[in-house]
C-alpha cells in the first residue's frame, strides 16, 4: 500500500473512532457509571469524615 | 502496617513547597527581564543579560513551578481517587530530588550560556538524560498506582494527568535527539526545516500537554472540591479528554507561517488549531458549569475566585490563539508583543492562578488544617495577580498591534515608513505597564509566601488516612 494512502486511512480511521467515542459517551447505558465516576472526588472526603467518627469506614 | 493505610502526602508536601519557592524565583527573574527591556543598563554582566535569563525565567515558570505543581497535584489526585497509596515510595522519592537536580542545573547552566537553542528546550544532553530518568519513573509511580487502584473507575482528572505525562514523556525523547561533541555541547539530529517542525511539533504540544491537559487534571479535581458539586458533565468530560487528545498534535505549524515549511503544513496547522476551538471551550464550559446552583460561593470563596478566573482565562487564551494562528492575522501578530501577551494570558491567567487555587485548597490539608492561616490575604492576593495579569496583557495587546502595523506601513513610493527602532521607541510607555503587571504579579506571590509559611509553621505533617484500607483491616 502507498504510504500517503495508508496516511489517509489511518486519518479517517481515527476520525471514526473519535465519532465512535462521542457516541459510546451519550450512551444511555453510561450515565450510572459516569454519575459514580464524578462522584470519585467528593467521596474521599465522606470516607475520611467516617473514619475521623469511627475509626473506620462502615463496609 | 500503618505506613499502609495512609497516603504518602511526604513528596505531595515537598512538591507543594518548591512550587512556591520556584514560582518567586522564576518570576522575579521575569520582572528583571521585563526591566532590562525600558533599562538596558541592568545588563549588568554576560551571566545576567536578558538573552541568558530569558530562557531562565521560561524554564523556571514552565517546568519548575509550573512542573512541581503538577507533580504535587498528580500525586495528591492519583491517591485521592484510586484509594490507593502512591506506587514505589522510593521511586517517588527519586522523582521529587531529580526534579530539583534539574532545575537547579538549568538555573546554573543557562545564565553561564550553555544552551541547544532549542526553545522551551535549552538545556543540554547531559541534563535531558537526567530529564528522562525522571520523567520515566514519575510515569511507573503515576500508572503503578493507577493500576493498583481500589476504585472501579479512573476520574477523568487522571486520564488528563496521564495524557499528560504520556506525551511529555514522547516529546521530550524526539525533539531532545541530539550528537554531542562535548559534555556541554550538542547539535540536533535534525537539519533545518524538519528541525523547525520537529522544534514547533515538540514546543506546542509541550503548551497543549505540560500547560494544558496536566492543568485541566488539576482542574478537574479542585473546581469539584472547592465547589463541593461534582463536575457538570461527567459525559462531556470524556469527549474533552479526547477531543484535545486528537486534535493538539497538528497545531505547532502555526508557529512557523509564512517560513520554509510548506505551505500546506502552514494550512494544516491552522485549520487544526481552529478546530482546537471546540474542545477547550468545552472543557471552560465543563468547569464554569460546576458551579451552577453554587454562584454565590464565587462571592466569598477567594480560591473558587482564583479556579474560575482561571478558566475564564483559559477560555480568553484559548478563543486568541486560534485567532492568531489564521494566517492573515498571524501576518500581523507575528514577532510582535502580542504574541508574548498572549502567552502570558495562559500562563499568569490559566497556569498560574489554577496552580495558585489549588495549592491553596491543598497545602493546610497536607498540614492537618482545613484552610489557610489568612482567608483575606489569599482575597488580597488574588486582586493583586488579577490587576496584575490585565496591565501585563492589556499592554502587549496594544503594544504587539502597534509594532505590527508600524513594521509593515509603507510610503506611496514603497520605502518602510518607520525604522524598526522608532516601533522600539513607541513600545517604551507599554514595557513600563507590563514591568507594573510583572511586579504586581510577583508581589502576590510573596504574599502567598507569607500565608503559607503560617500556614504550615509549627504543624505536623499529616498524612490521610486510605478509606479502602481502613476498612478492609477493621
Amino acid at each position: 500500500m502507498d504510504i500517503n494512502l495508508m496516511r489517509s486511512v489511518i486519518t479517517v480511521v481515527l476520525f471514526v473512532a473519535f465519532i465512535g467515542i462521542v457516541v459510546w459517551a451519550w450512551g444511555k447505558g453510561r450515565r450510572a457509571d459516569f454519575d459514580a465516576a464524578a462522584r470519585l472526588p467528593l467521596d474521599d472526603d465522606l470516607a475520611e469524615r467516617e473514619i475521623a467518627r469511627n475509626g473506620r469506614v462502615q463496609q | 502496617m500503618q505506613a499502609q493505610s495512609t497516603y504518602n502526602y511526604t513528596v505531595v508536601r515537598q512538591f507543594a513547597i518548591m512550587t512556591v519557592v520556584w514560582g518567586i524565583v522564576g518570576m522575579l527573574v521575569g520582572v528583571l527581564i521585563a526591566a532590562q527591556l525600558i533599562w538596558p543598563d541592568l545588563n549588568l554582566a554576560p551571566w545576567l543579560s536578558y538573552g541568558r535569563l530569558r530562557p531562565l525565567h521560561t524554564n523556571a515558570v514552565i517546568f519548575a513551578f509550573g512542573g512541581s505543581a503538577l507533580f504535587a497535584t498528580s500525586y495528591y489526585v492519583v491517591q485521592r481517587t484510586c484509594h490507593a497509596r502512591l506506587f514505589g515510595g522510593g521511586l517517588a522519592a527519586f522523582t521529587f530530588w531529580g526534579w530539583q537536580a534539574v532545575i537547579v542545573l538549568a538555573a546554573v547552566t543557562l545564565p553561564l550560556g550553555y544552551t541547544s537553542s532549542k526553545e522551551y528546550a535549552e538545556l543540554e544532553w547531559p541534563i535531558d538524560i537526567l530529564i528522562t530518568l525522571v520523567w520515566v519513573s514519575y510515569a511507573v509511580v503515576f500508572f503503578g498506582t493507577v493500576a493498583k487502584r481500589k476504585t472501579p473507575h479512573i476520574y477523568v482528572a487522571n486520564w488528563f494527568f496521564g495524557a499528560f505525562i504520556l506525551t511529555v514523556a514522547v516529546l521530550h525523547l524526539v525533539n531532545s535527539a541530539a550528537i554531542p561533541v562535548s559534555l556541554t555541547k550538542s547539535y540536533s539530529a535534525y537539519a533545518g526545516v524538519q528541525d523547525a517542525m520537529v522544534q514547533w511539533w515538540y514546543g506546542h504540544n509541550a503548551v497543549g500537554f505540560f500547560l494544558t491537559a496536566g492543568f485541566l487534571g488539576m482542574m478537574y479535581y479542585f473546581i469539584p472540591k472547592q465547589a463541593g458539586r461534582p463536575v457538570y458533565s461527567y459525559r462531556l468530560s470524556v469527549v474533552h479528554f479526547w477531543a484535545l487528545i486528537f486534535t493538539y498534535m497538528w497545531a505547532g505549524p502555526h508557529h512557523l507561517h509564512y517560513t520554509a515549511l510548506p505551505d500546506w503544513a502552514q494550512s494544516i496547522g491552522m485549520i487544526f488549531s481552529l478546530v482546537l476551538l471546540a474542545p477547550s471551550w468545552g472543557g471552560m464550559i465543563n468547569g464554569i458549569m460546576t458551579l451552577s446552583g453554587a454562584w454565590h460561593k464565587l462571592r466569598t470563596d477567594p480560591i473558587l475566585k482564583f479556579l474560575v478566573v482561571s478558566l475564564s482565562f483559559y477560555g480568553m487564551s484559548t478563543f486568541e490563539g486560534p485567532m492568531m494562528s489564521i494566517k492573515t492575522v498571524n501576518a500581523l501578530s507575528h514577532y510582535t508583543d502580542w504574541t508574548i501577551g498572549h502567552v502570558h494570558s495562559g500562563a499568569l491567567g490559566w497556569v498560574g492562578m489554577v496552580t495558585i487555587g489549588s495549592l491553596y485548597y491543598l497545602i493546610p490539608r497536607l498540614f492537618g488544617r482545613t484552610e489557610m492561616h489568612s482567608i483575606k490575604l489569599v482575597t488580597l492576593h488574588f486582586w493583586v495577580a488579577t490587576i496584575g495579569i490585565v496591565l501585563y496583557i492589556a499592554a502587549m495587546w496594544i503594544a504587539g498591534v502597534m509594532q505590527g502595523l508600524m513594521w509593515r506601513a509603507v510610503n506611496p513610493d514603497g520605502t518602510l515608513t518607520y525604522a524598526f527602532v522608532e516601533s522600539v521607541k513607541a513600545t517604551y510607555p507599554y514595557y513600563a505597564v507590563r514591568l507594573l503587571g510583572g511586579v504586581l504579579y510577583f508581589s502576590g506571590m510573596l504574599i502567598m509566601a507569607w500565608n503559607v509559611y503560617k500556614t504550615v509553621v509549627g504543624q505536623k505533617a499529616v498524612d490521610a488516612q486510605i478509606p479502602a484500607a481502613a476498612g478492609a483491616h477493621a
